[in-house]
């Protein structure tokens, strides 16, 4: 499809949104200015109160130029070294969001392995894998933050990273034990008649052949990686990180922080999964798949 | 006698094959009672309706499957020796090739798992891609390359490590007539050069009569051999040689047996 056909439809959602973003900001805060125009006896016209409704500091909901104003200035304002800027918490969550990924594709990896290789461990483990994502990870988060600072693990890095992992590793897990079993009998049959033994196995056929699976695993775990992240920094106690700053903005009533830090951690997802889309591509060049 | 002795080696001997297959519905005779000797550089072709234990009787000897009964032994060895010696290359109905490896990569995947030495796996790789007319096209991935030169090259890696014995299980079954002429007629042409011992299976008349020196005729429930045909035409066989008055009477030979198979049904 070339560049034209997406933009235009792409653009028109946009549009529609933001439309919709207005509509829904202005009748939202109009409440407070009317509640305002009442305290001082005054009456306001709808013309009077929709422009009160855009720059307000305390809004319900702040209107998309308002946010990207916050965003900006979170961004591009200040030191990234700042504590203030949105540019180092969203570091402090990408750095959990990755530490969480690796070790949720090395736990999925490997016990996809396991699975494959022993019966007993299909019959056993899988059906707590399943029963693991069924547990919300907001109610877990706590607990093994809590865990993990009464086991004297200094700082927030592994609990976050291990919250992480809970969410990222069930996906990459599922797709390799798919992935793994992909290759038919004639395939497996081919080997045999090879000699070849259990790792010649795994590593010529089984390991290649559930590439595809692991790469399109791999878009839906960094997701659940970040949002895991985000999860693990929310507890009280938290000062760094998107989550931290999302809960900041919430409780002290400054809608503004929430929204631009919601954004950041929206974009920061666009470019993990841009990334990983990319490595996808490169690798499946490099196994041949036809462009 | 001495003479017919080193001509004709027995390379495979089955004496009182059986092979069940238990299975949901019970247990059911995939060979029963299968007697047959093939001798050192001879093309069997194996030809029967599905359900014959042809496949199945191919893969007994790759030690895919194991004879419940008899024995069965490839080079005086039990299949499974066979196998570690590497005795046989697999050429299975669909090519098979890797998608993420090269043609080349595919060739050298046998040799990579028999641990041969890199510069013998380019050397080989490039001999059996010559063998099969695949030359240059070593770096190109399986889905560039026809079905046809798929199978050709599923051929060549079979061939990559120098086995006696090359099973072929329907190789040409999914490839259009004109293609399979084309295959068939190579396949001699490489028997010919390489004075392998072939096992072939089909469903095809003219293929089994065009190729074999020995046709074996089975039929089904149970599977069973009802005649085994030695074919008294020459080495050399241009494709014309269907059109021959020899080759008409094994064709209706070998027509017969599989009528008087079905017939006992």
């Amino acid at each position: 499809m070339n560049a034209r056909a997406t933009v235009l439809p792409v653009l028109t959602v946009l549009g529609m949104i933001l439309a919709l973003w207005y509509a829904a900001a202005v009748w939202m805060n109009a409440t407070w200015v009317f509640d305002q125009a009442e305290r001082a006896g005054a009456t306001v016209t709808w013309a009077e109160v929709i422009p009160q409704t855009m720059s307000q500091d305390r809004p319900l909901l702040p209107p998309p130029h308002q946010v990207a104003a916050e965003l900006w200035q979170g961004l591009f304002g200040q030191a990234i070294t700042s504590k203030r800027s949105l540019v180092y918490h969203a570091y402090v969550t990408f750095k959990g969001t990755m530490m969480g990924f690796g070790l949720g594709i090395a736990f999925g990896v490997l016990l996809a392995m396991a699975i494959i290789r022993f019966r007993v461990m299909d019959m056993s483990v899988m059906p707590w894998a399943i029963i693991s994502q069924t547990i919300p990870i907001v109610a877990l988060a706590p607990m093994i933050i809590t865990l993990s600072s009464q086991l004297g693990l200094q700082g927030r890095d592994l609990p976050k990273a291990i919250i992480a992992a809970y969410l990222s590793f069930f996906p990459v897990l599922v797709s390799m034990v798919k992935g793994l079993r992909s290759p038919d009998q004639m395939q497996l049959d081919l080997l045999r008649t090879y000699g070849a033994g259990e790792a010649a196995t795994f590593l010529k056929l089984r390991l290649p052949a559930s590439m595809p699976y692991f790469f399109a695993s791999l878009k839906v775990a960094v997701a659940a990686s970040l949002v895991g992240t985000i999860v693990g920094e929310l507890p009280t106690g938290a000062i760094e990180g998107l989550g931290a700053r999302m809960l900041i903005g919430s409780q002290f009533g400054e809608p503004l922080i929430m929204w631009a830090s919601l954004f950041a951690a929206a974009i920061l997802a666009g470019l993990l999964i841009l990334v990983v889309g990319f490595l996808e591509r490169a690798a499946r060049k490099r196994m041949g798949v036809p462009a | 006698m001495k003479d017919t002795a080193s001509l004709s080696q027995p390379v495979i001997e089955a004496k009182g094959v059986d092979l069940v297959f238990q299975t949901a519905d019970g247990p059911v005779q995939a060979l029963k009672d299968v007697n047959l000797v093939i001798n050192r550089g001879d093309f069997v072709s194996f030809i029967g309706p599905s359900g014959c234990g042809k496949t199945t009787f191919l893969r007994a000897i790759a030690a895919l499957e194991h004879p419940t009964s008899g024995t069965l032994t490839v080079n005086g060895m039990s299949p499974d020796e066979a196998r570690r010696k590497r005795a046989y290359g697999y050429v299975f109905q669909a090519a098979g090739l890797y998608p993420w490896r090269t043609i080349a990569g595919n060739i050298r995947l046998p040799l990579e798992i028999m641990g041969f030495s890199k510069a013998e796996q380019e050397e080989r790789t490039e001999r059996v891609l010559e063998l099969v007319e695949l030359k240059g096209f070593g770096k190109k991935f399986p889905w560039q390359l026809s079905g046809g030169m798929q199978q050709r090259a599923s051929i060549a890696r079979a061939l990559a490590f120098d086995a006696d014995i090359l099973l072929m299980d329907e190789p040409f079954g999914a490839l259009d007539e004109i293609v399979r002429d084309r295959l068939n007629e190579e396949v001699l042409k490489l028997w010919a050069r390489t004075g392998k011992t072939i096992g072939f299976v089909t469903h095809s008349i003219p293929e089994a009569v065009y190729l074999s020196t020995k046709i074996v005729v089975m039929s089904p429930r149970p599977g069973r051999i009802t005649d085994v045909i030695d074919s008294p035409l020459p080495k050399e066989r241009p494709l014309d040689i269907r059109d021959s008055r020899e080759f008409i009477e094994i064709a209706h030979r070998v027509r017969e047996g599989l009528r008087a198979g079905h017939h006992e049904d």
